[in-house]
């Protein structure tokens, strides 16, 4: 599991779950280690009478893990979770899914901007945005099937921090940001602490339905590159796969399926839901990659000795002392 | 559109500048930066000046320069009830369109930024999207993908001008015999979407372009090898020869003639409006349209003098 998602402070609610161990230091969550398809959720729900999960652990990055255990983590650790939430007398009263921008995919007849009810232009064709699929239909049956049961499925753009680890902050990382030559597609990122907000504030204000979230504004990939100082690699556009394999191979480059997709297509999720309800990212888009780039050089010039992750304050006094949080 | 002065502030460092619209398509080219009171004032982390949709006014002031002297000079573009253009608020432009390389969406596009200046969106087949350096130019140049929600954002939400061309790829692939007869307008999903963005239909009615790319013979099968919309022979290359004359065109007089603006009188915003009456309204304004280009092709006098 991807060591980003684990980082998320939303595993400090109460009980953390994660398959590793916690990578941040956590001072009044009890931490389980759970295998790839969280089987243990059931009897941990059941034991701590918990009346909100929040759903973090879905994999987004296809680069990262087999196929199988993709698979094993998100649609059956999804399954595993709802039938927890959903045996009888559950104590859960609201669920928080991140889920990502991915289930919209990337297709030249896509609208601009995706609303939070437009279906994709075509079915998804890689690992990643089909299970995804899979796992918001399940969660959308469930929803269904269990209506006293508030559920927030929150789609995010492409996550950008210190503290994650996603194909474009790796390339980002090493340098370079690769493109497809003549495709100059626009895209959308959300910081990382936008995205802790966001599930705090789906916590907190018990939001239902599907919602959006990203920052404001898209960047062209080029734009992307000049922000982040990063030199841009084109790939072929014929055969891109095979042009960039041996790079992959070398782990120079990252490049999953889905995001070849993006960078060829682009891609734009409307986030005037959430708005409405009521959240505002702190950071734009572009004010994301330029975040990113910032905490990269001080990474580049200082190493990796800072302190992996910093809360905000009122994020950490919210799981300290907030009432909606169960302890 | 980029400030000036935030944006040497926000460089961060020299290292940090090689990128800065050195990558972007005809960034480099021209530099005009200057505030555009159009939009709202833009995050100071942005470094280029293209929009949510992709159109750059930087790409589209380089374009205009070029286009400068084809639409002055070359095609002597003339316009009549130009006025009937709105200079603020949503519209929804619709035009006959022809030649094996379009010549009238540029024009009328330059025409009316640089007439009116108030940008205007191409919606045209997402096919543009898929060809590599093309698809970006064509994007940069204010090329929307013709989806729905994509007109319904430009001309309900920010109230822009939108082009498009109801005769769809039908319409630049006919042969020189059929020129300046409409064909079918699709299934009528421009007026369903001016109605449901409560914008009037301004149908542009062009001649010239017809006859700036004649297509003299066109081959289904070869295009379809080529996943290309079509494959034309165009007199142009007879003249021109095969090279050169696949992107230039005959120096035709182009006359544009503004119709009256047509309003619906259906509320606004609806999911669904009726087929029938969607289908009678874009028949009407085919025909009206047809009927302006046989009076407009009445009085030519020349092809090539107007």
């Amino acid at each position: 599991m991807a060591a980003a998602l684990e980082r998320d402070p939303e595993v400090e609610i109460l009980v953390g779950m994660g398959t590793g161990a916690p990578s941040v230091e956590l001072e009044r969550t009890e931490y389980v280690r759970a295998d790839s398809s969280y089987s243990l959720l059931s009897r941990i729900v059941k034991a701590t009478e918990v009346d909100t999960i929040v759903h973090t652990f879905l994999v987004v990055d296809s680069s990262s893990v087999s196929g199988r255990a993709l698979h094993e983590t998100n649609v059956i650790g999804t399954m595993n979770l709802l039938a927890a939430a959903s045996a009888t007398s559950s104590s859960v009263r609201h669920i928080v899914v991140k889920s990502s921008s991915l289930v919209y995919g990337s297709h030249p007849a896509n609208p601009a901007w995706f609303s939070e009810e437009t279906p994709r232009s075509r079915p998804a064709r890689n690992r990643v945005e089909r299970s995804l699929c899979e796992v918001e239909s399940y969660v959308k049956d469930f929803a269904q099937d269990n209506p006293g049961v508030v559920v927030t499925m929150l789609r995010f753009a492409n996550v950008l921090g210190a503290d994650i680890d996603t194909p474009i902050s790796r390339n980002l990382s090493r340098g370079i940001m690769p493109s497809i030559a003549g495709y100059d597609p626009l895209i959308q990122f959300i910081e990382e602490e936008d995205v802790v907000r966001c599930v705090e504030f789906a916590v907190t204000e018990r939001l239902a339905g599907i919602y959006n979230v990203s920052g404001d504004g898209k960047l062209p990939v080029s734009e992307v590159a000049s922000i982040a100082g990063a030199w841009r690699l084109p790939l072929s556009p014929f055969m891109t796969r095979q042009a960039a394999a041996p790079l992959v191979r070398l782990k120079l480059l990252s490049l999953p399926t889905e995001l070849e997709d993006v960078l060829r297509y682009g891609r734009g999720i409307d986030t005037s839901k959430i708005a409405r309800a009521g959240y505002v990212p702190s950071c734009s888009s572009a004010g994301a990659v330029e975040r990113f780039a910032q905490s990269n050089r001080l990474r580049r010039a200082v190493g990796d000795h800072l302190p992996q992750y910093r809360y905000e304050a009122d994020v950490e006094a919210f799981f300290k002392h907030s009432p909606s949080v169960v302890r | 559109m980029v400030r000036n002065a935030d944006r040497s502030a926000n460089k961060p460092s020299p290292t940090h500048a090689r990128g800065d619209s050195a990558d972007e398509p005809f960034g480099s080219l021209v530099r005009f930066p200057g505030p555009d009171p159009r939009k709202p004032a833009r995050d100071l982390s942005r470094r280029s000046d293209v929009d949510e949709w992709g159109r750059s006014e930087r790409a589209r002031r380089l374009i205009r320069r070029l286009e400068g002297p084809y639409y002055d000079r070359w095609f002597r573009v003339e316009w009549e009830g130009l006025e009937k253009i709105p200079r603020a608020g949503g519209a929804l432009l619709i035009a006959n369109h022809a030649g094996a390389i379009p010549s009238d969406a540029p024009m009328i596009m330059h025409g009316i930024e640089a007439e009116l200046g108030r940008p205007v969106y191409g919606l045209a087949d997402n096919w543009f999207r898929t060809v590599p350096v093309v698809g970006t130019a064509w994007s940069r140049g204010g090329g929307v993908p013709a989806h729905p929600d994509n007109a319904h954002r430009l001309l309900h939400d920010q109230n822009e001008l939108a082009l498009v061309f109801p005769e769809g790829v039908k319409g630049p692939s006919k042969v020189v015999s059929e020129r300046y007869r409409l064909r079918r307008f699709g299934r009528g999903g421009f007026v369903e979407t001016a109605m449901r963005a409560g914008v009037p239909v301004i149908p542009i009615a062009v001649v010239g372009a017809e006859e700036s790319m004649p297509i003299l013979y066109r081959s289904q099968s070869l295009a379809r090898m080529l996943r290309i919309p079509y494959l034309p022979v165009t007199a142009n290359q007879l003249v021109f020869g095969p090279v050169l004359g696949t992107f230039l065109h005959l120096p035709a007089k182009f006359k544009l003639r503004v119709l009256d603006p047509v309003t619906f009188d259906v509320e606004p915003g609806l999911e669904r409006y009726p087929r029938g009456r969607i289908m009678d309204e874009a028949e009407t304004i085919r025909q009206n349209l047809q009927e302006n280009l046989y009076d407009m092709l009445a009085k030519r006098r020349s092809i090539w003098f107007g």
